[in-house]
């Protein structure tokens, strides 16, 4: 199991609030000791889970569900009737996407998904979430100023554009179907998924 | 409760920041904690998790990492669940007298649990009080205990957009009162209703809202 000193990674100048204590490491390890010890957890059940979020589940997943509804058109209309069982057909499901519903992008409508509440996130189709989603300032302005999210983003919408924001506050989760990029007609599927990206399906950029 | 958690429509709250090419995880403490949260005996109840960590005082939940609101959270569902004592946390060390538990989670369980997860929706007797094209007003409560309705849209006026069916009940659930499903709703309120005549026409926010949360407008 790797070990990490000291607490702050130099090579990320993220923004986490402050720093967090700087014995939080070592608490991490007696609590999972603790744990271990009465049995209440199985420490390669640990692995096994942090495996699952590193390498099964991420925005690669989404980018192939995305790509699918832009190359067939019938998948497109599954997708956006029944989001769940559309993305189960590629053999995503599971925590945290047992309610999906997928919204679409078009010329006139751009939707943005948060939770203002907590975090929630597709994870089978998008991973865990990036931590500016799960911070204060996204949380709290997503919803009363989205185009000043969008634009600190780098994405400018057309005045004329309708922004739709969702607020996921029961257990329904949000995938945005990005719009196609032009001149990406003779594209194949995967080469049309390696264009879709995690921002894009939240909804805080346009492709 | 009204507490700091209930962010939407704040201002000055910080910038975005966001990290290009972000990790899944940044620190090997953090994948620890998300994945003893996962496993946990606790982890039965997402509603008491969630109020679990709102119940961190506001001034510690704005400073603290995300991971760090996480490890708080599920210590004290520990403790509070019985799992673990609080003599236990604070030393580090099992009491000897107690009994050795067997892990909810075996390795070769992870998988195929995560990606099966849990439906919310439950068959109730009732029909929906309300459907597709309704206007509802959110109700304007204030519990104390754990809500899924946030204070911006209480008191305003919106249409329904879906109809869910029924789904467990936050508000019962998380406080051991019993999954108590109700029927669930996308309410899709006007930007300009929201937050005013400043809001740009034709926008709006959608929120999935419980019956008990509306009423007709």
């Amino acid at each position: 199991m790797a070990h990490e000193h000291p607490q702050h990674d130099p090579e990320h100048g993220h923004d986490h609030g402050q720093d967090p204590p700087s014995d939080i490491a070592l608490r991490v390890k007696a609590l999972e000791s603790l744990l271990v010890e009465k049995g209440l957890v199985d420490p390669a059940a640990l692995d096994a889970i942090v495996d699952h979020f590193e390498t099964k589940v991420g925005p690669r997943n989404g980018a192939r569900v995305v790509a699918k509804a832009w190359s067939d058109p019938a998948y497109r209309e599954r997708l956006l009737a029944d989001a769940t069982a559309a993305i189960a057909e590629l053999g995503f499901s599971g925590a945290q996407g047992e309610h999906m519903v997928a919204v679409e992008n078009s010329a006139t409508v751009h939707n943005l998904v948060v939770c203002t509440l907590c975090s929630c996130y597709p994870w089978p189709v998008l991973g865990l979430p990036p931590v500016w989603y799960k911070s204060p300032a996204y949380r709290s302005r997503a919803v009363i100023d989205p185009r000043g999210v969008l634009a600190e983003f780098g994405t400018e919408l057309p005045a004329e554009t309708e922004v739709r924001v969702w607020d996921s506050t029961a257990e329904i989760r949000y995938l945005v179907i990005p719009e196609r990029p032009a001149g990406t007609e003779g594209l194949s599927e995967a080469a049309l998924a390696g264009l879709v990206t995690r921002d894009g399906m939240i909804g805080t950029a346009r492709l | 409760m009204n507490s700091v958690h209930d962010m939407g429509g704040m201002h000055g709250l910080g910038s975005l920041a966001p990290e290009p090419d972000e990790p899944v995880f940044h620190h090997d403490w953090e994948r620890r904690v998300h994945a003893m949260v996962i496993a946990s005996p606790t982890r039965g109840n997402i509603d008491a998790g969630r109020h679990q960590r709102e119940l961190i005082p506001g001034a510690d939940y704005l400073r603290m990492s995300y991971y760090e609101k996480w490890l708080t959270g599920l210590c004290a569902m520990l403790v509070k669940g019985g799992a673990v004592t609080a003599e236990e946390l604070a030393s580090g060390r099992a009491d000897p007298a107690a009994a050795k538990a067997t892990p909810r989670l075996r390795p070769e369980m992870v998988t195929p649990a995560l990606s099966t997860g849990g439906s919310y929706q439950r068959e109730v007797a009732a029909q929906p009080a309300f459907q597709v094209g309704n206007r509802v007003r959110a109700v304007n409560i204030n519990p104390t205990g754990h809500t899924r309705l946030p204070r911006y849209v209480r008191g305003r006026s919106g249409v329904i957009e879906r109809a869910h069916g029924a789904h467990v009940f936050p508000d019962v659930h998380a406080h051991g009162g019993g999954e108590d499903p109700r029927h669930l709703y996308t309410v899709r309120f006007s930007a300009r209703e929201l937050w005013g005549p400043e809001a740009r026409e034709g926008d709006s926010v959608s929120l999935d809202l419980w019956e008990p949360y509306l009423e007709r407008a």
